[in-house]
């Protein structure tokens, strides 16, 4: 049951990236779209602050529809380890252009061996961490 | 029209991660918990992910331009270089950290708990040091 859900939520999620791909001709690398949403030019800053307001609009949707699937805060990591994790997670995925949605969804869906080298990286670096301190 | 899509694509995009459970750190961390007790569901997310996009752009293949713009603005390049990988070791180890990448994180800020906000803010702050590292490269070369 919990693997169908998941692949209907990805499914969903496919559907926003091709909804950006077919309409507009861009790739929902959410990292990309974040990490240049201050673009100096402004036709590429708009739609980037539209979709981020529209990823916050889904999760507050969502978070009506079913609460559930969202963390909750009895399960939380120290302070220090958050803020590490967000370190490492913005200035990692700016340093290879992607993160789990521009390489793992949509570089991937192309077939580019660039993508799947980052994203087997990444995963295989987050299965070590794990490991290691989870 | 340019900007609805973008809206309604952003909106489509955390409803998947939701309902999929990305929102979850645990659900996260399972599936690099390779050693443990793994969970599959990443697989199946990235799978109906992959495979949706890849099935619309094959139907929309003969399509010169988007709908709502001039031109496709889709990432050519092929090669791999030390940066790709140096930044996806980084990435990799703040996401099995934290359980977060930045999709999901930007959808859970709608629920206003303060964990969220650290971890966007560090996230941006990470972001941002790219930026002054890129550009400071530049001035050197």
């Amino acid at each position: 049951m919990s693997f169908l859900i998941a692949l209907l939520g990805g499914i969903v999620l496919g559907l926003g990236a091709a909804t950006l791909h077919v309409l507009i001709g861009r790739v929902a690398g959410i990292s990309g779209i974040a990490g240049r949403v201050l673009s100096p030019d402004p036709s590429e800053r708009d739609w980037r602050s539209v979709f981020l307001i529209g990823l916050v609009f889904g999760g507050a949707l969502m978070l009506v529809i079913a609460p559930g699937q969202f963390a909750v805060a009895s399960s939380s990591p120290s302070a220090i380890r958050i803020i590490l994790a967000g370190l490492l997670v913005g200035f990692g995925t700016r340093l290879s252009c992607g993160c789990a949605s521009g390489h793992g969804v949509c570089g991937i869906s192309r077939f580019s061996p660039r993508s799947l080298i980052a994203t087997l990286t990444f995963i295989g670096a987050g299965a070590l961490t794990v490991a290691v301190a989870g | 029209m340019r900007l609805t899509s973008s809206f309604i694509a952003g909106t489509l995009f955390a409803m998947g991660l939701a309902i999929a459970g990305m929102t979850q750190p645990d659900n996260i961390i399972g599936f690099l918990d390779f050693f443990g007790d793994w969970k599959a569901e990443l697989m199946f997310v990235m799978g109906g992910a992959v495979a949706t996009l890849a099935a619309i752009k094959r139907f929309t293949a003969s399509q010169r331009r988007p709908l709502f713009d001039v031109k496709f603005r889709i990432p050519t390049r092929r090669d791999v270089n030390p940066a790709l990988i140096g930044g996806a070791l980084l990435f990799g180890a703040g996401w099995g950290l934290g359980g977060l990448c930045p999709g999901p994180a930007i959808a859970s800020l709608a629920t206003f708990e303060p964990d969220i906000f650290i971890f966007v803010a560090a996230m941006a702050a990470g972001m941002t040091a790219h930026t002054k590292m890129e550009r400071h490269l530049e001035k050197g070369n």
